[in-house]
């Protein structure tokens, strides 16, 4: 979740008091306020709006929005001057292939605008640039740099300079090792023979992407009045669409932009700045937000957005630093947000269907009407468990089919449950002050592994516990609940001497439960030790079946 | 309280009765005895005889002196040194050794005899040997400490100073004494009570409890007077088995959407990448499809036929009609990947897929478990439920989509709602939905729905049809109905809480 602020007393300036109808219009145009204090406002940015990444982006949009600059916004483009060349040479190929590259004059920077660049620059890194693997940006003052700039790919060990934020010379390999930046960043160069890097025609290393800027040609700070920016990256047309966002919000900020050579293989100019087309009609617009627009108030609902609507051939001219408008049904959200979700009148069609509860819910929802009706708590334990609690405390052995592991759980919960027994032995274990009886049941799904598809099973089982408890007491609930079901003890329902043993019952104690021929679960007395480990101080008596929700349906 | 006389004897239990004779006694015990009744009966019957305004009854706190685990052995058995002394009674010198051993007295017992008569100067010990060397009567004569012992359980503060002497020797010796603060219940009978003990023992004969057997006869309760029972006195508390409140919320919303038409999808909680991410056209690099976020499982599932992967791969490389799609390389391993599921819409997707053009118009409805690999606190957890629908019919709009959601979420008690622009990779238009909390005065953030993306609906369904779509989380409702605080109450079966929640009464 990305979120900006700015400070109060800017936002008021450019759109007056920020009351409570300002507010929601905020919240309105899909920007959600995350909190404000007295200086300071902090906005949600949804993961598609990443031109909205920086405070002049967000003012170009909601001013628009409220209706007071709208329509596509132009913005003054100056083409390459001499040495405005970047040369991609082809040693960067397979490791970052692509960058786009623009330079930014005549800037008149303060702390502010620094701050509000450097977040930018960050909030980019990890929403759009995906944690700097699809996007990495760097900025540069111009005045440090002798144009024109090489990208390519040299070996680690000739790589050699001063990283930001350090006092000494380090290699490439160092840096991923030594520098901050460079650990956390380093899996991005894994298995590179070769590792990328800007460098000017003084052959000064400016920067080796995506992990670090070199010391030298340092920092934006706000004696600097022109800048050189790159995006670097795998994927070209993001990369353009990323330097758009970055040298527009610096125009706003009273940057001037310019445009460099890249020469690939062929010349590209970027920034490019050219608007998308997209068709949209009318009537699929009305006909999706069931309204009424007349193509009038369509079009000033598109220019409300930032866009252009041209009328004759019935397209829109999308800005080139918006990511998110792939189909005519972006376009028509817009027109929906313009239109201010709120006027919409909610509305129920009438269609003829006919609702149907799923069965095996129905068949869950009775058993468990069945159980409550004897007095039995219902409980509702997650679906992962750990090992401690599956295997450990029920005296298993650790074995691979035991447990199904989730990786990298942030949580002790790392395991799906294979069954209910041991959590509701873990429910006694945590209620051992409560009130006696106990009796507890649980409805629900486990998961074990299927062999030969190396796959994944569900299943639905019903377990039940009683503590003070004992085989008799647990023995008559079960034959109940299937009494309740219209099977009979002795016909479908059969319980026949365990002739495994069970570590977690009293040998002579369990029973399986055989159901139309079938064993469908086990029923018993739980062993002292099993109840030692779990700190539970009254006898428990227990069954667990599963399949008879399906056979019910 | 009743200040009847005739009503309060027509109310008294066969328990007061029984006490009410000997409410001068003493203390509770020789109530007990007198009465023939248990402590806990007796103390019972004396605070409904209080509430009946016939007693007052205080209660003091005592320092009380009672006998140790040891003292009361020694009070069967007699002290060490009365055993040892008995024992010099036969021959006036003993060997120590020997001493030690036809006394029986265990090391302890034995040192503290010998220290004791030594102190009381009827022996001496020499070479070894004890020596007894008082006038015989003296073995004869009952100590002070015997005299003590037998009189206990004293009042401290009644103890004369010979007494406390004896007892602060016997209490450095081993749990002899043992020293209690009790409570001490003083009844004070009043003028109103006296007139009802007089008359009660005169008193007649009521039916209690109404049993099979006077029920059988018709003379037992024909004509006879009934105990009146104090109707407005309080009882202790009882429970019955219910269903968790969670499902019993559940079930009310599984309602819901069935009276409005919608059909029930269920399905695995374990879900290919394909259908959790890919069919919702969720680009590969979304960060949401990194371990961080979601719960990775190291097995793998085969994917659906090969025509529905062919399509939802051309979806996001290069879109579909009239749409650019993500533009970059799909792979089919990353959509091998099982995870559990972080959203029901995967059940959306697979029903979409399943269904044939004769079968619109259509709707489904489902609610179950998600997951996400989140730390727990009290507002977040790495499971929780959702309420996903879709409403598949050529001529549904936006305006509809916000129709099913306001409707729903008034059956649930939320008459003010609000719809804001959202964003998922699979909605376009996407809203997020908030209700007004009419007592805490907040926008609760409930979750998100929309109108599925023709990069989702055509691969899945094979024409370009709006089919609306939502999956809000449902816990944030559930909570507040209940009046829970902490997300976690949800899986913590506290059984004491689970009894004592209230039932979902809509």
């Amino acid at each position: 979740m990305a979120i900006i602020s700015f400070s109060k007393k800017r936002f008021e300036k450019d759109f007056g008091k920020f009351n409570e109808s300002l507010q929601n219009k905020i919240a309105m145009f899909g920007t959600p306020i995350e909190s404000f204090s007295k200086d300071e406002i902090y906005i949600e940015i949804f993961p598609n709006r990443p031109d909205l990444l920086s405070y002049s982006g967000f003012k170009r949009a909601f001013l628009s929005f409220l209706g007071k600059k709208t329509k596509l916004k132009e913005y003054t483009i100056n083409k390459p001057e001499k040495d405005y060349d970047v040369i991609i040479d082809s040693s960067v190929k397979n490791i970052r292939p692509y960058t786009a590259c623009a330079i930014v004059k005549e800037l008149q920077l303060d702390d502010e605008k620094i701050k509000e660049l450097v977040e930018m620059q960050e909030k980019i890194h990890i929403t759009l640039g995906r944690k700097r693997k699809k996007v990495a940006i760097g900025i540069y003052p111009l005045e440090k740099i002798k144009l024109p700039i090489t990208f390519k790919a040299i070996e680690p060990d000739k790589i050699k300079f001063i990283p930001l934020e350090m006092n000494k010379e380090l290699s490439g390999l160092e840096i991923l090792q030594k520098h901050p930046a460079g650990k956390e960043y380093a899996h991005l160069l894994a298995g590179k023979i070769k590792f990328p890097i800007f460098i000017d025609s003084n052959k000064q290393i400016l920067s080796m992407p995506p992990i670090i800027n070199s010391h030298s040609t340092g920092k934006v700070t706000s004696q600097t009045k022109d800048i050189f920016i790159e995006c670097s990256g795998n994927d070209f047309k993001i990369l353009k669409t990323c330097l758009n966002i970055i040298v527009t919000s610096l125009n706003e900020m009273g940057g001037e932009i310019y445009q460099m050579n890249l020469h690939y293989g062929k010349k590209e100019i970027t920034p490019d700045l050219t608007p998308k087309k997209i068709k949209i009609s009318l009537k699929n617009t009305n006909k999706l937000l069931g309204i009424e627009l007349k193509e009038k108030e369509l079009k000033k609902l598109i220019e409300k957005m930032g866009h252009n609507y041209n009328s004759k051939d019935n397209f829109v001219e999308v800005a080139s630093w918006r990511t998110d408008i792939l189909h005519e049904v972006d376009i028509m959200e817009d027109v929906a947000i313009a239109y201010g979700y709120e006027n919409f009148i909610p509305a129920i069609p009438e269609i003829a269907t006919i609702g149907k509860e799923n069965k095996k819910e129905v068949i869950k929802k009775k058993l468990s009407e069945i159980l409550s009706g004897l007095g039995m708590i219902e409980v509702s334990n997650y679906h992962l468990t750990n090992k401690r609690y599956q295997i450990e405390k029920m005296n298993l052995i650790k074995k691979q089919e035991e447990f199904i592991e989730v990786k990298e759980s942030k949580t002790e919960y790392d395991v799906l449950r294979k069954n209910l027994t041991h959590l509701l032995l873990k429910n006694f274990s945590e209620n051992i002050d409560s009130e006696y009886p106990q009796q507890i049941f649980e409805i629900g799904r486990v998961f074990c592994e299927e062999k030969e598809k190396q796959g994944i099973k569900e299943k639905e089982m019903i377990a039940a516990a009683i503590t003070p408890g004992n085989f008799t007491k647990i023995k008559q609930i079960l034959e109940y609940l299937f009494k309740m079901i219209g099977k009979e003890t002795g016909k479908e329902l059969i319980f026949r001497e365990a002739t495994e043993i069970f570590p977690y019952f009293i040998t002579g104690r369990v029973a399986e439960i055989i159901f139309k021929e079938k064993r469908i679960g086990l029923i018993g007395e739980i062993h002292p030790k099993i109840l030692k480990n779990w700190k539970i101080k009254m006898p428990v008596a227990l069954f667990e079946i599963e399949n008879i929700i399906e056979e019910l349906l | 309280m009743i200040k009847d006389i005739k009503k309060i004897l027509e109310s008294l239990s066969p328990n007061e009765k029984k006490i009410l004779p000997h409410l001068e006694e003493k203390n509770i015990s020789e109530i007990c005895k007198k009465s023939n009744l248990d402590k806990v009966s007796v103390i019972r019957s004396l605070n409904y005889l209080k509430s009946k305004g016939i007693i007052e009854v205080s209660s003091i706190k005592k320092k009380i002196v009672d006998l140790g685990v040891n003292g009361i052995l020694y009070r069967k058995k007699g002290l060490p040194e009365r055993r040892l002394l008995n024992l010099l009674d036969e021959k006036r010198i003993l060997n120590l050794n020997e001493a030690k051993n036809q006394s029986k007295l265990s090391d302890n017992e034995f040192k503290a005899s010998i220290g004791v008569l030594k102190k009381k100067a009827l022996i001496e010990l020499k070479k070894e040997k004890i020596i007894f060397n008082a006038n015989k009567k003296e073995i004869y004569k009952k100590s002070p400490e015997e005299f003590l012992l037998e009189a206990l359980p004293l009042e401290y503060n009644s103890l004369n100073s010979e007494q406390l002497s004896v007892l602060n020797s016997l209490k450095k010796r081993k749990k002899i004494i043992e020293m209690d603060n009790k409570q001490i219940l003083g009844i004070k009978i009043n003028p109103f009570g006296k007139k009802i003990i007089e008359t009660n023992i005169k008193g007649k004969y009521l039916i209690e409890q109404i049993t099979p057997e006077i029920l059988r006869k018709d003379s037992l309760w024909k004509g006879k007077k009934f105990r009146r029972y104090d109707t407005t006195l309080s009882v202790s508390p009882i429970n019955g088995g219910k269903r968790h409140f969670t499902n019993q919320a559940i079930d009310y919303a599984r309602k819901i959407w069935t009276e409005m038409g919608f059909e029930e999808m269920t399905g695995n909680m374990v879900m290919s990448s394909f259908w959790n991410f890919d069919a919702l056209f969720t680009a590969q690099d979304h960060p949401v499809r990194d371990m961080q976020d979601t719960f990775f499982i190291d097995k793998k599932e085969e994917l659906p036929e090969k025509e529905l992967v062919k399509k939802v791969k051309k979806s996001h490389e290069t879109g579909v009609e009239g749409s650019t799609g993500w533009q970059y390389s799909w792979n089919e391993k990353e959509a091998k990947k099982l995870v559990l599921r972080t959203h029901t819409t995967c059940l959306s997707a697979q029903t979409l897929a399943r269904l044939k053009p004769e079968d619109l118009p259509i709707k489904f409805f489902a609610i179950g478990k998600c997951f996400r690999n989140e730390t727990v606190d009290w507002s977040h957890g790495f499971e929780f439920n959702q309420t996903e629908g879709i409403v598949v019919d050529k001529n549904v709009n936006f305006r509809n989509l916000l129709g099913y959601l306001k409707e729903f979420y008034k059956k649930m008690g939320f008459e003010k709602i609000r719809f804001r622009p959202g964003y998922f990779p699979y909605t376009e238009p996407s809203v997020e939905i908030d209700a007004w909390h009419p007592e805490r005065k907040i926008w609760l953030e409930l979750g998100g729905a929309g109108i599925l993306r023709p990069e989702v609906v055509i691969p899945l369904l094979g024409q370009n049809i709006p089919v609306l779509a939502w999956g809000p989380g449902f816990d944030r409702i559930l909570i507040d109905y209940y009046n829970i605080k902490d997300l976690r109450e949800l899986y913590k079966n506290d059984l004491t809480k689970l009894r004592n929640m209230k039932f979902w009464m809509k």
